[in-house]
């Protein structure tokens, strides 16, 4: 099976929603190559808005359209999607609960050599937060897709971060998706890594490389960072007894703060972020920046070693 | 104290700076010709010519500042500042590359002549106000330079800085348009039509200037009168060619971002060539 990136599935998805009668719309801010979006406006030109250079613009009008009764989805990058038109997403999106989905691509450091002016590791963390937004994060591109479909046919705010990287298959075509459900992508009895994105792809690259020296590794997929499956999560750590939390954001705020506030609560439990660690990303080839920030396998089977001698 | 500029210099640092700009994104597998091309006779009419500045002392506090609010032009400002002598022209082969200090996008913390940080759009305007507040406020003589794309007018944070440039009366500053027509998703007229932007400008209560941003004489020229102009800010609106200087990429959206591969690259470096 080719990589495929969870980009890819944007404009597709969109299609095939619109194809299905669904009154979705687009609205994109100058880059629908890049996002797919794209595919979407050549097939459905009327349902398709660029307004330019120009996210907070973008944001708003899909706010209006939302009131106007469509489900409208936005494009651009995850770094302008959410930073830019933050006050946006915040206090017309959100606090008025619209039928808004942010779906922006090129999230995390894996968006390589344009840097770290365009490597979005906070938008998680911004996103979280806000009340009533649900924050879905695929892990690859038939998750994406569901992802997408999840969040047009569920009323108000969604958050789905998709990425540039082209990256191999996680789940084939049987796998079905739920809002709010966490999956176990392998069981294990040792040690729990929790992952995201392209993280869950690392995890489980790290869950072979710790079954080499006996160690079980339970991998869980938190595709649904935000409402999280806490019973999933506890239970999971309830068997294993140790933790990692693997994400391609900053370690502030993002999946292994989730985690960490349901253990701390109901079942504190040994406990590891793979992340990038509170820096802005840099220039590079998107392979080995995973590695210069410390995210593949190895240093996810670091962390799980790290935290087993603790438990 | 004004210099006498040399046509021909800034003429010739054009050409070695497209060369450098193809050069560099053939290297680094990526990046942004086009408008790093389109704006290269304004910037080495700058660097090489217009602006009081001094290589060996990048803090200078008298030096003039330039603010590349399209922060994609990247390679162009680098082998700008190489040229110039800020740094070994040795970082250009690194442009891109992990642990490089010629980032995809200008970085202050890393590059010697680099004022401040760019790479998302719509923002340089505020901080060359902000920059000619600050040294207006200081009693300095020098001057803001402001480089912005056509697209990125499209961000309504250009036309708060734009009301406010013109409320403050700020005219140690020269704000500067690289009009070449293109932005990612094609023409701007068809993507999100900027309409009449030396009029927009002129309602804001600037003063105007058009020119051929590929006609050295009169960019100079109009770059010299829109730093006389007092009580009000100024603005040159410079027409461009998108890729202008490499035939295959000249008015060509495709060309916006995305690296030569090898053959296209000796070809653009032929071309290039040949003019010198
Ligand atoms: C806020 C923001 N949104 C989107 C982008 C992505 N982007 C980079 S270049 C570009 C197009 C720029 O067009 P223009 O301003 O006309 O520049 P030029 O034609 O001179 O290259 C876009 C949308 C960005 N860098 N910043
Ligand atoms: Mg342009």
């Amino acid at each position: 099976m080719p990589k495929r990136a969870t980009r890819e599935a944007f404009g597709a998805t969109l299609i095939e929603l619109a194809d299905e009668g669904l009154d979705v719309v687009a609205v994109e801010a100058d880059l629908s190559k890049s996002t797919t979006t794209a595919t979407f406006a050549a097939r459905y030109p009327d349902h398709f808005f660029n307004v330019g250079i120009a996210e907070q613009n973008m944001v708003g009008t899909a706010a209006g359209l939302a009131v106007a009764g469509k489900v409208a989805f936005t494009g651009s990058f995850a770094v302008f999607a959410t930073g830019r038109a933050y006050d946006q997403v915040r206090n017309t999106v959100c606090y008025s609960e619209l039928n808004v989905k942010l779906a922006p691509t090129h999230s995390g450091i894996t968006v390589g050599p344009d840097g770290g002016s365009h490597q979005m590791i906070e938008d998680l963390a911004l996103m979280r937060v806000l009340p009533g937004m649900r924050v879905l994060v695929p892990a690859d591109y038939r998750a994406a897709q569901a992802a997408l479909r999840i969040a047009a046919t569920t009323p108000g705010p969604f958050y789905v971060r998709l990425g540039r990287a082209a990256l191999q298959d996680v789940y084939d075509g049987s796998a079905s998706f739920e809002l709010g459900r966490a999956y176990t992508v392998r069981e294990g009895s040792d040690v729990t890594l929790f992952a995201c994105g392209v993280m869950v792809g690392e995890a489980l690259l790290a869950a072979d490389l710790l079954a080499e020296e006996g160690v079980s590794a339970e991998v869980v997929d938190i595709m649904t960072l935000k409402p999280l499956d806490v019973a999933t999560v506890v239970s999971s750590a309830c068997k294993t007894g140790a933790v990692v939390a693997c994400e391609e954001h900053s370690i502030i705020g993002g999946l292994g703060s989730a985690i960490a506030e349901v253990l701390g609560e109901q079942h504190p439990t040994p406990f590891a972020r793979v992340g990038v660690r509170d820096v802005f990303g840099t220039s590079g080839d998107p392979a080995a920046l995973m590695e210069y920030f410390g995210l593949t396998a190895r240093h996810v089977a670091a962390a799980a070693r790290g935290v087993i001698a603790r438990a | 104290m004004e210099r006498a500029v040399d046509i021909d210099t800034i003429r010739t640092m054009a050409r070695h700076m497209r060369l450098d700009i193809v050069d560099m994104i053939s290297k680094a597998g990526s990046g942004h010709p086009g408008g790093s091309l389109s704006s290269a006779d304004i910037v080495a009419a700058l660097y090489f010519g217009v602006m009081n500045h001094d290589p060996q002392r990048p803090q200078w506090p008298e030096r003039d500042r330039f603010v590349l609010s399209k922060g994609h032009a990247a390679p162009l400002l680098y082998s700008a500042l190489a040229n110039a002598g800020y740094f070994d022209r040795d970082h250009l082969n690194t442009l891109r590359q992990l642990g490089s200090i010629l980032q995809g996008h200008p970085d202050s913390k890393k590059v010697p002549g680099v004022e401040v940080s760019t790479g998302s759009l719509g923002q340089g305007l505020s901080i060359a106000n902000g920059i000619a507040l600050g040294l207006r406020a200081a009693g300095s003589a020098s001057t803001v330079y402001c480089l912005m794309g056509d697209g990125e007018l499209q961000e309504g944070q250009v036309w708060e800085a734009a009301m406010s440039a013109a409320h403050y009366k700020i005219d140690n500053l020269v704000a500067i348009v690289d009009h070449n027509g293109l932005q990612i998703d094609g023409a701007c007229a068809d993507v999100m039509d900027v309409g009449d932007i030396e009029a927009k400008f002129e309602a804001f209560g600037w003063v105007v200037t058009g020119v051929d941003g590929h006609d050295i004489p009169a960019l100079v020229d109009a770059l010299a009168r829109a730093k006389s102009v007092r009580s009000a800010p100024a603005i040159v609106v410079c027409r461009t060619v998108k890729g202008k200087g490499v035939s295959f990429m000249e008015n060509d959206a495709d060309w916006h971002g995305k690296a030569p591969d090898e053959e296209q690259t000796a070809c653009a470096v032929t071309e290039l060539s040949c003019e010198l």
